[in-house]
């Protein structure tokens, strides 16, 4: 049993949980993520770890609820626990002395290079953050990246805060401008990573994504999470999750995590029906107006 | 005791047949097949042994269970010595009794297979493995402490047997389990139509009654790497039973299609995260009105029959060799037939086709013809040109093997590896790491339940040897 110390919304639909993991907190670097199963029955899904605190023996997951089970995983609040928490998994991010790296996060991607913003820190890079949302709410960790990086560019679709614009609009502005990028780490919807890689590509600045194919072991057992880079076959799970972005097949993977969208929806559709989990949400819901928004 | 036969009357009674749930009955559920022996037909079965002064059968059984005596002890009617005997050499006969390969280990060399049908030495270490879990439950005396702490990786057969061994021998025992269930392949591959989890449950409850430790969710590895296991974790030993790993697909385009899937990801899906209870499982597994499965073993055979129970029709097996050639227990081929699985022997898998929107809507198949004998005497199988033809399906699924997986061997990077990438060990089963020791899948590839527990066997004595040594010298 892993014990939820605490549980914020940090966006409308996104969670941050602090979880008990002493083991995983101790050896936990930038890249790793762990499986969770919130409950006995439950599904395993692999989560980013977005913080750890070996002391306190705490990790912080950062959840979008988009299915059934991560739903499930938003409505938990402080005092609950998770059944199952397996970790740290994957190859950690591989930190260099780059120069000036600047990291592209879209929607709870920007929890994924929230931990590698401060390793490459402490390496001496210099580091600007791009961060992305629909509008003002969903832009995330603003103020915490903010303490880390030389520079954060917070991007809104409907222009209701920072750049009006997508993150790799941004970017493209940033690649143009001094001072001279040397890498670019992103981590989001495909669709986002698909496109930063095309805006670094012509550039030939080194480009690293974090991907997110559906997992069930993440111990390299089943093959699910499996990859095309560079024409070879790559299990995210054991030699990701990060790969070189312009060697990924992006389409390939934003097809495969459709495999299962009519599953998701029933799934989804039961759950409305549980009263139990309406009673949860409603719980977890009441926090959002009697706490202060961060992301504000 | 039952009145003494000669041995020309016990060769007149027929072996036993087991009791199945009826095909058509079975093709739609994941109830176990073999329903068990009945008392009466056990003792008849066990009457048949002709008690050989020198049994060939032990030979044949990795662990060297005492064959005629504990099926004497059935004959007699005697069933806690014949427990006893039966569980001196294997700590977990009721899993063995349901897996293992007889008819290449223990019955293959019965005599009364030369003119007659062989003993059901299968059937008989099942029945008395159930009647114990059923009857028995006596507490078990732990054994005295010896101070000594010993790490298992992998709750598979191979850990769960080594575990065993040592805490019976009064050591400390901790088992790390990656995933959240103990168990292995006997909770992930193995469906429950032929292995029902209560079984392996049990059987892992038991060790824990021994004193033995389970911790899920611990990736050796990662969680804790096995330097830090023999350093700051304060182990004496550690024993490395991690499987056979990764799942190997042949390559061939279109693999990555919605559809296809390992064997190892299908069946834990179904197995492991329960989607054989109905579409309404937290996860899903796809299902489709055309499964076709490639391989030949007990893995490939495993998942055309799940595809089958999970509403396919048909449900297709093709492998390229003959039938003769696969490595699949004869008795799972049997059951499949009769479930009506539809086997195309000689047939290889050359592209899996999918639809405008990704999904696999069939697998192009090249027909095999038999070539000259390879240098093991095998003929191999060779493609006929012109040959190839179209098997329409949704699902499909590749069971042609696993290579190591390297998630611990590269965290340890002194540890000696084969060019496979499995890890290498002595006659003792100690790798190249003083008080490391290594046994199961992850040794020797792909192999059998019973054969990973005799490597933890070998390895818990070993072991218990090695702490003597130390500990002396
Ligand atoms: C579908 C299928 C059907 C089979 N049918 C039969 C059969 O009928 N008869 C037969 O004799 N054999 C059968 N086999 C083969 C048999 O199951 C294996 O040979 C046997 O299970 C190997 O045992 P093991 O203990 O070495 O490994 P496994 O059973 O593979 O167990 C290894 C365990 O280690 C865990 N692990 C892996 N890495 C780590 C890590 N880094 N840290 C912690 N834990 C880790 C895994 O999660 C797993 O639980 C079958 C295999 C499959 C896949
Ligand atoms: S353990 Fe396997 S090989 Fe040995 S006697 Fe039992 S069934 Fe036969
Ligand atoms: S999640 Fe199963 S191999 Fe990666």
């Amino acid at each position: 049993m892993h014990i939820i110390r605490s549980a914020t919304w940090l966006a409308p639909l996104v969670r941050k949980l602090v979880v008990e993991a002493p083991r995983v907190a101790a050896r936990h670097q930038p890249g790793h993520f762990v499986i969770v199963r919130g409950t006995r029955d439950g599904e395993r899904i692999p989560l980013t770890i977005a913080d750890s605190d070996a002391e306190s023996g705490t990790i912080t997951l950062v959840i979008q609820m988009a299915g059934a089970t991560t739903e499930r995983l938003c409505a938990l609040c402080a005092g609950d626990s998770l059944v199952d928490v397996a970790g740290p998994l994957g190859r950690p991010t591989e930190i260099e002395a780059f120069g000036h790296v600047v990291l592209v996060g879209g929607g709870v991607g920007t929890a994924v290079i929230y931990p590698q913003a401060g390793a490459l820190k402490a390496l001496g890079n210099r580091v600007t953050g791009v961060i992305g949302g629909r509008s003002r709410p969903y832009v995330i960790l603003e103020e915490e990246l903010g303490k880390i990086c030389d520079a954060v560019h917070p991007c809104t679709d409907d222009g209701s805060h920072g750049f009006h614009g997508f993150v790799t609009q941004r970017l493209a502005q940033l690649l143009d401008a001094e001072p001279p990028v040397d890498a670019v780490i992103t981590a989001g919807p495909v669709l986002m990573m698909k496109a930063v890689a095309e805006v670094t590509r012509g550039r030939g600045i080194r480009t690293i994504a974090s991907l997110n194919p559906v997992m069930v072991d993440g111990t390299g057992m089943c093959g699910g999470c499996r990859v095309t880079v560079g024409g070879e076959q790559k299990f995210a799970c054991v030699d990701g999750p990060e790969f070189d972005a312009h060697l990924v097949s992006f389409d390939e993977l934003q097809d495969r995590l459709g495999a299962y969208r009519t599953h998701e929806l029933r799934a989804r559709e039961r759950l409305a029906l549980d009263p139990e989990h309406k009673c949860r949400l409603e719980r977890a819901r009441v926090e959002i107006e009697s706490e202060p928004r961060r992301a504000s | 005791m039952a009145k003494v036969l000669k041995a020309s009357e016990r060769m007149k009674i027929p072996r036993v047949a087991m009791a199945e749930q009826p095909a058509s009955e079975r093709a739609r559920c994941f109830m176990e097949v073999n329903r068990g022996l009945a008392s009466e037909q056990a003792v008849l079965e066990a009457t048949r042994c002709l008690q050989c002064k020198q049994p060939d059968c032990i030979d044949g059984c990795p662990v060297g269970v005492d064959i005629p005596g504990f099926v004497r002890a059935v004959a007699e009617g005697d069933l806690p010595r014949a427990a006893d005997i039966l569980y001196a050499a294997n700590v977990l006969p009721g899993i063995t009794g349901r897996v293992c390969p007889q008819e290449t280990q223990c019955e293959v060399r019965c005599i009364l297979g030369k003119k007659h049908q062989p003993l059901a030495v299968g059937y008989l270490e099942r029945f008395v493995a159930d009647w114990a879990r059923e009857h028995r439950n006596e507490v078990v005396e732990r054994a005295q402490p010896t101070g000594r702490r010993v790490a298992v990786v992998g709750s598979g057969p191979a850990g769960l047997t080594c575990a065993g061994e040592l805490a019976r021998r009064g050591h400390e025992v901790t088992v790390f389990e990656a995933l959240h269930r103990p168990g292995g392949v006997l909770v992930y591959g193995i469906p429950e139509f032929r292995l029902p989890k209560v079984i392996v449950d049990m059987e892992v409850a038991k060790l824990m009654e021994l004193g033995v430790r389970v911790e899920c969710n611990v990736v050796v590895g990662q969680t804790h790497t096995i330097q830090q296991l023999m350093g700051d974790e304060g182990y004496h030993a550690v024993f490395i039973a991690n499987g056979a790993g990764l799942p190997r697909f042949q390559g061939i385009p279109g693999e990555n299609l919605k559809g296809v899937y390992s064997a190892n990801e299908y069946l834990t899906r179904v197995n492991l995260m329960g989607a054989y209870q109905g579409e309404d499982a937290a996860t899903p597994v796809l299902r489709g009105r055309g499964v076709v499965v490639v391989g030949g073993g007990n893995t490939a055979m495993d998942a055309v029959r799940t595809g089958r129970r999970l509403g396919a029709d048909p449900a297709t097996l093709v492998y390229r060799r003959s039938e003769a050639e696969m490595p699949a227990r004869v008795e799972e081929v049997h059951h499949a037939r009769e479930e009506g699985i539809v086997f195309r022997m000689l047939t290889n898998p050359v592209e899996v086709l999918g639809d405008e929107k990704g999904w696999v809507r069939a697998v192009r198949c090249q027909q095999m013809g038999l070539g000259e004998p390879d240098a093991s005497g095998r003929r191999s199988p060779v493609p006929i040109p012109g040959s190839e033809f179209e098997i329409d399906c949704q699902v499909f699924v590749e069971a042609v093997g696993t290579r190591a997986n390297p998630l611990l061997t590269q965290s340890t990077p002194e540890l000696k590896l084969d060019r496979w990438g499995q890890i290498k060990v002595d006659e003792r089963g100690m790798t190249n790491l003083p008080g490391v020791f290594a046994g199961g899948d992850i040794v020797r590839g792909g192999a059998t339940v019973i054969l990973a527990m005799g490597d933890g066997k070998r390895a818990a004595s070993a072991i218990h040897d090695w702490f003597g040594c130390a500990s002396g010298g």
